[in-house]
């Protein structure tokens, strides 16, 4: 995988995705190793995303590298009207490796075309995020001791949830059986049903919360955002829908987990977070190990 | 009996006929391959009488006999166009266009937010269905159709 960049979770076959998680896992066990010691990586927030921003500066410092980068656009030379090509041109030039957050879809790709050192994408407007699929795929595969033959509910904005879509794609590798749980208005798209009718596996689509979550080893829960809905009184209606409380774990799984992209609103009800099936915490840290490995892995270091 | 057959434009002695264009994407094959920039003697012909198409249009080189690659560009504007290739005023082959597997450069990106509508990026697709044409952006990922399929 050297001097590769990530893209898009699909630009890791199975097996590199496998040896990224059991990279993960050593450096869960052992954080901090000053394996980037001397190198310089370049973290370009053009818009500003806390959680992933310091997760990347949280595993780039427990690896002993050193950060050059901003945090918002407007600080840098791109409010003067720089392109991207040309940013990334120099960027590539004072760095060693380049982590990149950027509103425009397809913009990494773009990156990773222009750049002389391998490019992260830390998220493209709608398009791809792939260190988060990586980190939801490490979280899966820890609380279930395996990736294959899993029950996976994702449940809340199918449509326009970019982390769902990608983790649908990634998991769609280890014969996963999935459920959707959605309002009508952000059901999961047809290119996403076809391409797992495509490849033989099964889905099935539900509008509300029933039992039927009694079947899960995984709820994935997402954001119903208010501003993806025409009609407000459609959102009023579903807003309270798609909430997640304890009461309503009583027949999960022992082994079952709940995860999070977060930052959570409402979707998941507070009573729920001392429950030891409530995972969306500790599944934020290891973006921390993920992030550690996959950067150790693109600079060839590991 | 078969009528005798009028050529519409002039014969050519050697080079390539294109013909069966749809008349309204004429000048968008003429765009396509280039051909306002090339110093060969061309004559066209548009919005002549078509069964299939109602009206076609038709292209003649002299002295250019295309690569299958380079003409294949053609197919996102002229599915049905055929390829006569002459020598010495005979037709010695015939060739059909085909959608090629991967498109650079020639349609938009329909995806207002893709980075291929912000910066001088040249577009890149990947053709995902040849019958009803759908291209998938190298870039954004998105699908472009036919229906919303714009040629730069």
């Amino acid at each position: 995988m050297k001097n590769r960049s990530l893209v898009s979770i699909d630009d890791f076959s199975t097996k590199e995705i496998i040896q990224t998680l059991d990279l993960a896992e050593e450096f869960e066990k052992n954080p901090v190793q000053k394996l980037l010691d001397g190198k310089v990586i370049a973290t370009l927030f053009f818009e500003p995303s806390t959680r992933t921003r310091l997760s990347f500066e949280s595993a780039i410092n427990r690896l002993g590298g050193k950060i050059v980068g901003f945090a918002d656009s407007g600080t840098s030379s791109v409010s003067k009207g720089e392109t991207l090509h040309d940013t990334i041109k120099m960027v590539s030039s004072y760095s060693d490796l380049i982590v990149m957050r950027h509103p425009v879809e397809g913009s990494a790709r773009y990156a990773s075309e222009i750049a002389s050192v391998p490019v992260i994408n830390a998220g493209d407007g709608a398009n791809q995020h792939p260190t988060q699929t990586m980190l939801d795929l490490f979280s899966i595969r820890k609380t279930q001791g395996t990736l294959d033959n899993l029950n996976i509910f994702m449940v809340g904005d199918l449509k326009y949830g970019r982390t769902v879509h990608s983790l649908m794609m990634a998991m769609s590798r280890w014969n996963t059986t999935f459920n959707f749980i959605a309002p009508e208005e952000l059901k999961m798209p047809d290119e996403f049903k076809l391409y797992l009718e495509n490849l033989g596996l099964k889905y099935y689509e539900h509008t509300d919360f029933t039992d039927i979550i009694s079947k899960a080893d995984i709820i994935y829960m997402t954001r119903v955002q208010k501003e993806r809905f025409s009609d407000p009184i459609e959102y009023e209606k579903v807003k309270n829908v798609y909430v997640l409380r304890n009461s309503m774990l009583k027949n999960t799984k022992p082994s079952m987990r709940i995860l999070h992209p977060l930052p959570r609103v409402n979707e998941i009800n507070p009573d729920v977070d001392s429950n030891p099936k409530a995972y969306y915490f500790e599944q934020a840290l290891n973006g921390v190990f993920t992030r550690q490995a996959i950067l150790c892995k693109l600079m060839g270091i590991k | 009996m078969e009528e005798p057959k009028q050529l519409s434009v002039s014969a050519i002695e050697n080079g390539t006929v294109i013909d069966h264009i749809p008349a309204k994407n004429l000048f968008k094959v003429i765009q396509i391959l280039g051909l306002d920039r090339f110093d060969n003697q061309i004559t066209f012909g548009t919005n002549l009488e078509s069964k299939k198409l109602g009206k076609k249009a038709i292209i003649k080189i002299a002295g250019k006999f295309f690569e299958d690659a380079d003409i294949n560009r053609i197919a996102l504007v002229a599915p049905d166009a055929k390829l006569n290739i002459i020598r010495d005023y005979e037709v010695v082959e015939k060739k059909v266009v085909e959608v090629p597997d991967f498109i650079t450069g020639i349609a938009k990106c329909m995806n207002p937010k893709c980075i291929t509508n912000y910066e001088q990026v040249k577009t890149r697709f990947r053709v995902v269905s040849k019958k009803n044409v759908a291209l998938k952006c190298h870039y954004c990922e998105k699908i472009t159709t036919q229906e919303n399929l714009q040629i730069i």
